[in-house]
């Protein structure tokens, strides 16, 4: 009732103020972006066109994020092993050499199973390590990182019969460092291509990107997708409710690293070269400091959140080596101040949200002592 | 007359990680042997790089005990402790006035630093170990531009071009490089010890047991193991995980500086950055748990791991073309890590 008898000026401003609180990360990282926008002054059509490329290629491996935030195991550090799957695949089509989008194609259903079992494996991982799974994934992507090195640096050529001496290192042995993924580049990106007045589109991928946030969307609506945000919200409460809480932890899990695996293929073709033991290690870091610069916390994540910050965080990405050279002369702080952004950005998002997640607990219990208490005053 | 039961609680007693690397490190010195390495080299190779990473690994003591758990925000110690090894640096302090201005500089900088760091650890129980991992990052990045932009002069520190500007990599070896490692040397069964650095890694961990068992010690431990036991009986648990974290900052300034010493060379930028995860390995091949360490976990973590890593690569290096080594120390270190993280009680 008062709420409706203030002055009709007052509320708008209260709504705005509202909005820009409830939206001030991305609201930030925009003033950051624009701010280097005008610093640098850039070429309009350079920036737009860089932007767009970027959104294309990230914007699947953002979304992969968003089931297991979902499902309450936070943040998921382990899409590097989906990463890693995608990855094997290119590089077994690169051997046979087989091109185009008949490559890209047998990529992507080759990296699936493989995405598959290792998504298994990381959910059968991570429910063992319920309350802190987002440390346990992070070290799980390491982990799995030596056992990538193992298998193409040393099995590859010798428990793994393949030669091609464009692929192996000189001894025979182990995969070199970067493989040229030439057969395969811009299969999809440039599939369909549109060049509107000095602007290009990459139409496919960028289809392939809006089809996701589709599915998922509708994902959410099914039985599934209730039981993940059940499970999200409470374990206990879900496996009364008949939930099968472990087995759905799983599901996310698979489904999260089979997309992360696509997305790295999808991701891989518009870059053209493979550094075989590097590609994958970004991932994790750079998609997750994406989505939580849309808006996302580590319980709460939306397709919104996925979109609005891959382009915020690639805008940064583009403009701060610019801006670092313009206004310091060196355009190496402008890359250490966007790795600091990146690391900072989790740091500030995990921090606050455990912070929050506190406070709720630390309510809750002053909450029980008082009703114990005025139970054992009657 | 019971030798599998006898043996089955050996195995028990001893732990499985650490008979597994046991077993390894017997093979890898019976392969050194076949192929006829020097011996007494490795095992210096291996006393040296114990010694070197030791202190590393007893920062991860205090805040285990406190109930902290791993300290994955290490790097911030470690930073602290590049700041006086950089300012002695500048100032062209050689020899142990080099080394003990280091750790006088690095010393107070990281207990300021940790003070704050804890303060942030104490509002985000529960998720210490995320929230350190990305603090650490992000202040191993921030510094990255300090680096850049840094008051540093001293021509052998900065690029040759540009004239301003940290290099990625300084040499010590004309100012406090190796103090340590040549002082109190001597040879036992031909082996050459390098007395000083020993002493000053043992040293530490005897002040810390030391401490363990002082009355704060006591109360830190019993913060960590009972917090709602240890509030009830007055102990103040946040400023204990305080000052878990304090010790363990300052024993990660300290560290860098004597590992630095030792390897000859400063390394910047990236480089501290996954500077927690060989330390925290350790001391769980060590048989700590996530909840519990001791300096005895310390000792015999480090010895395993460090020999395992410094006799590693010169031994494989003699079967197979190729660093087997490296891939071998990230799996063994992150699978301990994954091993810790997956054991014990799910849940919060």
């Amino acid at each position: 009732m008062a709420l409706s008898r203030q002055p009709a000026a007052r509320r708008i401003q209260s709504d705005v103020l509202g909005i820009v609180r409830q939206n001030a990360v991305p609201l930030l990282f925009l003033a950051l972006g624009l701010a280097g926008v005008l610093a640098t002054g850039m070429n309009p059509y350079f920036l737009a066109n860089e932007t767009i490329n970027r959104l294309a290629r990230n914007s699947f491996l953002v979304l992969s994020l968003l089931i297991p935030v979902t499902a309450g195991l936070g943040l998921n550090f382990g899409i590097v092993l989906g990463a890693m799957a995608g990855q094997a695949a290119l590089i077994a089509v690169t051997h046979w050499r087989i091109p185009g989008l008949s490559g890209l194609g047998l990529a992507l259903a080759l990296c699936t199973p493989l995405a598959v079992g290792l998504g298994w494996f990381a959910g059968m991982i991570l429910n063992r390590a319920k309350g802190r799974e987002m440390i346990t994934s992070m070290i799980l992507g390491f982990f799995m990182n030596g056992v990538y090195q193992l298998v193409f640096l040393f099995l590859v050529g010798t428990a793994i019969p393949m030669r091609n001496p464009a692929m192996l290192l000189t001894q025979g042995v182990g995969l070199r460092n970067t493989q040229d993924l030439e057969l395969i580049r811009w299969s999809l990106d440039r599939l369909v291509y549109w060049r509107v007045s000095g602007f290009s589109f990459p139409v496919l991928t960028l289809l392939a990107g809006a089809a996701l946030c589709a599915v998922l969307m509708f994902l959410a609506r099914t039985k599934l997708g209730q039981d993940f945000r059940a499970v999200g919200q409470d374990m206990h409460v879900a496996e009364v409710a008949g939930i099968n809480v472990d087995r759905t932890r799983i599901i996310a899990v698979i489904i999260s690293t089979t997309l992360a695996a696509w997305g790295q293929v999808i991701f891989l073709q518009n870059i053209g070269t493979l550094n075989t033991y590097n590609s994958h290690e970004q991932v994790g870091m750079f998609a997750i400091a994406a989505l939580l610069v849309g808006g996302a916390t580590v319980a709460r994540a939306t397709v919104a959140n996925a979109l609005v910050g891959t382009f915020l965080f690639h805008l940064l990405f583009i403009v701060s080596p610019f801006a670092g050279q313009r206004l310091l002369g060196q355009p190496q702080v402008g890359e250490y101040f966007r790795v600091f952004v990146a690391y900072g950005v989790i740091a500030v998002a995990l921090g606050l949200h455990a912070w929050q997640k506190r406070q709720q607990v630390l309510r809750a219990l002053a909450r029980d002592k008082l009703a114990a208490a005025e139970v054992s005053g009657d | 007359m019971d030798v599998r039961g006898s043996l089955s609680r050996f195995a028990q007693g001893v732990g499985i990680p650490r008979l597994l690397i046991g077993l390894f490190l017997v093979f890898l010195f019976v392969v050194a042997y076949i192929q006829k390495l020097p011996m007494a080299m490795l095992l210096n190779g291996a006393l040296v790089r114990t010694a070197m990473n030791g202190i590393l690994v007893l920062a991860m003591v205090p805040t285990i005990q406190a109930g902290v758990g791993l300290n994955f925000g290490l790097p911030v110690g470690v930073v602290c402790g590049l700041v006086g090894a950089l300012l002695a640096m500048e100032h062209n302090l050689r020899g142990f006035t080099g080394f003990g201005t280091a750790l006088a500089i690095g010393i107070p900088l990281a207990a300021v630093a940790g003070l704050l760091y804890g303060q942030l650890l104490n509002r985000v129980k529960g998720q210490e170990m995320m929230v350190g991992t990305y603090v650490g990052f992000s202040v191993v990045a921030g510094m990255s531009v300090f680096w850049l932009l840094g008051p540093f002069r001293n021509p052998e520190m900065i690029w040759v071009v540009g004239g301003s500007g940290l290099r990625y990599t300084l040499t010590l070896s004309n100012h406090y490089g190796h103090v340590l490692n040549q002082a109190l040397n001597f040879r036992l069964l031909g082996v050459l010890i390098p007395g000083g650095l020993v002493l000053f890694y043992l040293s530490f961990c005897l002040l810390m047991a030391v401490f363990l068992r002082t009355r704060v010690g006591m109360a830190m431990s019993a913060a960590g193991s009972n917090p709602a036991f240890a509030a009830a009986s007055g102990i103040s648990v946040d400023n204990m995980r305080l000052l878990a974290v304090v010790l363990s900052t300052v024993l990660g300034a300290v560290g860098i500086v004597v590992y630095a010493q030792s390897f000859g060379f400063l390394q910047l930028y990236v480089a501290p950055m996954f500077m927690a995860f060989p330390s925290v390995a350790a001391i769980l091949i060590g048989g700590a748990s996530t909840r519990r360490a001791s300096v005895l976990n310390v000792i015999v973590g480090a010895l395993l791991f460090h020999t395992m890593l410094a006799t590693a690569l010169p031994v494989t290096r003699t079967l197979m073309e190729g660093d087997i080594s490296e891939v071998a120390r990230i799996i063994v270190s992150n699978g301990m890590i994954l091993y810790a993280l997956t054991r014990g009680r799910g849940g919060n």
